[in-house]
């Protein structure tokens, strides 16, 4: 029987005195028959497609696919070069790298979706921000997102980690709450704080609607990808300070399936209602699909 | 239910913008280039409902030209497929339909090749992953979540367990055998999904003691 929840989760580890990555490599060597080494592996791969995502994004000014961003990342980091966020260097970071990795996205470049395409800059930014700033080696960097790993299955085994079926909060929300726990991982954090910090994160994301703007990944999912990178660190800083989330990690868990359960379906990526029916977007839309549906031949 | 994967979470590494509608579309390309398994000569691609009304905008044509061609779903060629030397190899057109009765991110494809036409039906049903529902005429569900074998029998009393005779001779577990044909005496459709790898040995082998009137050994497209 594999882990399916937060209890169980905190039980295995207190019970075998294991971290969480160590126990989730250990039943992902035994559910999938590989090795360990061959697992980490592969989540030293994505830690790699997530690092030159951000590489990539960085280093890019080309328009979207649905040509509603791609020059964002571009004027963030312009303002840096002249003035230092209130906050910090990390901040600046992760701020950079969330736009980088979900501009690229919506280039059709090459990313690691986590647990989704749209929401894929939020935990790259938070993790690789905090490899960088704090010299993070190498083996402790796979440890963090195979963490962040195992806090987003344990969710995704309650609720599908899908705009359409959960609205954004199970796609930018589960995201936020693996950055979360992750982090504090990161910072050497017990158990019951990892746990926490996902919790808080979570709780704090119910009922996030997805409302995409002519159906495509960009409004507002590309500048939501920072903003719920942050979100997942103000969650860390709680957690670490003992701040404790009063409905359980599981209870929340099941609040968010009840809220997506609860959500009109024009909300849930169909693009019916929301920001995707304001004026503006309806404006935009009837100047691009003037014609719906057409055929096209191609020889 | 399949155990999920962490590598399930924090993958798959692709291009993006969505995994249903992009990397989704790359993977039921690449499906029906190993289901149809000749050299692609003309694909009319009839894409349904929301692969119809987005699926410009997140390159599902892309996409599905791209998995045609056998580029996998990170592949950084898939942005500009369209002006690539690979895609003046077949001869594709689009078709876009309102369907009620589809899923919403349903695809049908009738494919010719040199010596055979094929029309087969797919969708993207979240997170990447994919499903092909119909090969000329014949439900199925091939999901290449394991490697799959697709026969088509002539209604021979015995020739099922002979093939999964051979299949276990050979050491290899048989993870779920789905069998169905229309009427008694026709020819019915199986499709057997194994762990591990087939060699084209015992395919062989398969072909000579059943004669099918069909048959395809699928790969995986997951890790
Ligand atoms: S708004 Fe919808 S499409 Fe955009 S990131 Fe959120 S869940 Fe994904």
């Amino acid at each position: 029987m594999t882990i399916k929840t937060f209890e169980e989760l905190k039980k295995s580890c207190t019970k075998n005195n294991l971290k969480i990555y160590e126990i989730a490599q250990i039943e992902e060597s035994e559910v999938f028959d590989i090795t360990v080494e061959e697992f980490r592996f592969k989540v030293e791969k994505t830690i790699q497609a997530m690092k030159e995502a951000i590489k990539n994004g960085l280093n890019s000014t080309a328009l979207t696919n649905g040509k509603m961003g791609g020059f964002d990342c571009a004027k963030q980091l312009e303002y840096y070069k002249h003035h230092h966020s209130i906050f910090n260097k990390l901040f600046e970071k992760i701020i950079c790298y969330a736009l980088a990795t979900s501009e690229e996205n919506a280039r059709m470049g090459r990313i690691a979706a986590c647990p989704t395409a749209g929401a894929c800059g939020i935990v790259p930014s938070c993790l690789i921000s905090i490899f960088e700033e704090y010299d993070i080696d190498k083996e402790k960097q796979i440890n963090s997102l195979i963490t962040a790993g195992m806090i987003g299955k344990i969710i995704a085994s309650k609720v599908a980690t899908a705009g359409a079926i959960g609205g954004c909060q199970a796609e930018c929300g589960t995201a936020s709450a693996m950055a979360a726990s992750a982090a504090a991982y990161l910072f050497d954090s017990d158990i019951d704080t990892i746990i926490n910090a996902a919790a808080l994160s979570l709780k704090n994301i119910l009922g996030l609607t997805c409302d995409p703007v002519r159906g495509f990944v960009e409004v507002p999912c590309i500048k939501r990808n920072p903003f719920l990178a942050v979100h997942a660190l103000v969650a860390f800083e709680m957690a670490q300070a003992g701040i404790i989330s009063i409905i359980p990690a599981d209870e929340v868990v099941d609040a968010m399936e009840q809220t997506g359960a609860l959500m009109s379906s024009a909300l849930k990526e169909s693009s019916q209602a929301g920001l995707a029916k304001t004026k503006t977007a309806i404006i935009m839309e009837k100047a691009c699909f003037t014609k719906k549906y057409y055929s096209e031949f191609k020889d | 239910m399949q155990e999920k994967s962490i590598l399930d979470i924090i993958s798959p590494i692709m291009a993006g913008p969505s995994s249903s509608h992009t990397a989704g579309a790359v993977r039921i390309g690449l499906l029906i280039r190993n289901i149809f398994a000749q050299e692609i000569k003309r694909v009319k691609i009839i894409l349904y409902n929301s692969y119809a009304q987005t699926g410009t905008g997140h390159g599902t044509d892309k996409g599905i030209i791209a998995g045609l061609l056998g580029f996998s779903v990170d592949s950084t060629k898939i942005k500009d497929i369209f002006n690539s030397i690979e895609a003046t190899k077949i001869k594709y057109t689009f078709e876009y339909q309102d369907s009620f009765t589809r899923h919403p991110n349903a695809v049908d494809f009738i494919i010719e090749g040199t010596s055979q036409t094929m029309e087969i039906s797919a969708q993207s049903v979240g997170g990447g992953e994919v499903q092909v529902t119909k090969i000329n005429d014949i439900d199925v569900n091939i999901n290449a979540k394991s490697d799959t074998i697709i026969i088509t029998l002539c209604d021979k009393p015995g020739a099922i367990s002979q093939i999964t005779d051979i299949i276990q001779k050979n050491n290899i577990n048989i993870a779920s055998l789905n069998c169905n044909r229309k009427t008694k005496g026709q020819n019915a459709t199986c499709l057997i999904s194994v762990d591990g790898v087939i060699n084209q040995a015992v395919i062989e082998e398969i072909k000579q003691k059943t004669n099918p009137a069909f048959i395809r050994y699928v790969k995986k497209l997951f890790q």
